[in-house]
């Protein structure tokens, strides 16, 4: 499996499902900063709990203007009973076929259990890792260090073009 | 941008001000603080476990309790967070107990009836249909959020998320390492 990318290093690209007629591809996402969650499973409490705080949470990343995508192994018909469940309405992508395969370029993938490790990444205008973080799989990681991130990068961002509009 | 940064999470970032709501003794040297849903079961279970846990540790643990609804999964939660907010001045306290010893019946009608009650001259029901709370309610629920509420209840003792389960002794034994840390 590949390393963790760290801060400034490209991330990689990738092509998954986001339903079963759809599908999402990071490289379409520049200019925009891009939120990622790896998490280990649909319906399993911590992971339905991580991703309805997303979906609460969701006006204040909008104002960021940031994406946020969650990602597992699950498949998309699970995906959509997930999302129904507990009303998500940002994507849910399927690292499904071949399994793991995204989940391992970004080296947050558990060959024990098969799922992906809860790691959240958040990726600048320009599709560079800026954050990320690796939680253990029975704590939920919130949203502060995301949205510290986003603040960061927005700081970064206005100091460095000076009288931009960041 | 290669310089990788450490971002420190699960910190309290909004402190305890006198616009918080504070049950137990003022001057307690530990400051529980409760992100919490009133539609939400596991703070409903919570609900009795802090209760005992301020009476067991009294003098030494104080309670603020802030607004969390997850609106999303709990389609009368911000009826409810209007409803504890409107009580009368002096009877927060009151109706937040009331909504968590009665969280079967969190629907308009029973909200309605309950802050009758309470509030018999209609006032609270007025400030409940206008909302006037609703800045207050989404004030606390961006702090929690920047704090690192990760979901209800999640609790701060000190101003450190406490992630570690809710049991009277697991919660008395956290609020007993904050008091010798306080000193």
């Amino acid at each position: 499996m590949a390393e963790l990318p760290r801060s400034g290093d490209p991330a990689p690209e990738f092509t998954l499902p986001s339903a079963p007629e759809a599908s999402i591809t990071l490289g379409d996402l520049r200019g925009r900063p891009v939120v990622l969650a790896f998490y280990p499973a649909d319906f399993s409490p911590v992971c339905s709990d991580q991703m309805a705080l997303y979906q609460a949470v969701k006006p204040e990343f909008d104002r960021y203007d940031a994406v946020v995508l969650g990602i597992s192994v699950d498949g998309v018909w699970c995906h959509r009973a997930f999302a129904d469940s507990r009303n998500l309405r940002f994507p849910l992508l399927s690292d499904f076929e071949p399994k793991g395969e995204v989940a391992r370029a970004y080296g947050s993938f558990d060959a024990i259990t098969g799922e992906a490790l809860r790691t959240l990444f958040v990726l600048d205008r320009d599709g560079k890792v800026f954050w990320s973080e690796v939680s253990p799989p029975g704590v939920n990681p919130g949203a502060d260090g995301i949205l510290a991130a986003l603040d960061a990068m927005a700081a970064a961002t206005a100091g460095a073009a000076p009288g931009g509009s960041a | 941008m290669t310089t990788p940064f450490h971002i420190e999470t699960g910190r309290l970032t909004v402190p305890v001000t006198a616009e918080d709501h504070v049950r137990g003794d003022a001057g307690a040297p530990v400051t529980l603080v409760e992100y919490g849903d009133y539609q939400c079961p596991y703070c409903g279970a919570a609900y009795p476990i802090v209760e005992e846990l301020l009476r067991v540790r009294s003098g030494r643990v104080r309670l603020v309790f802030r607004n969390f609804p997850l609106t999303d999964v709990h389609p009368h939660a911000a009826a409810a967070a209007e409803f504890a907010e409107s009580a009368p001045a002096g009877r927060f306290w009151d109706a937040h107990d009331w909504l968590f010893t009665h969280q079967d019946r969190l629907d308009p009608d029973s909200l309605a009836a309950a802050a009758a009650a309470l509030d018999p001259s209609g006032s609270m029901a007025q400030a409940m249909d206008r909302r006037v709370h609703a800045d207050r309610i989404r004030h606390d629920f961006l702090g929690g959020v920047r704090s690192g509420v990760n979901g209800t209840p999640t609790f701060f003792v000190d101003g450190r998320r406490h992630d570690d389960d809710y049991a009277l002794a697991t919660l008395t034994a956290a609020v007993d390492a904050a008091a010798r840390t306080s000193g």
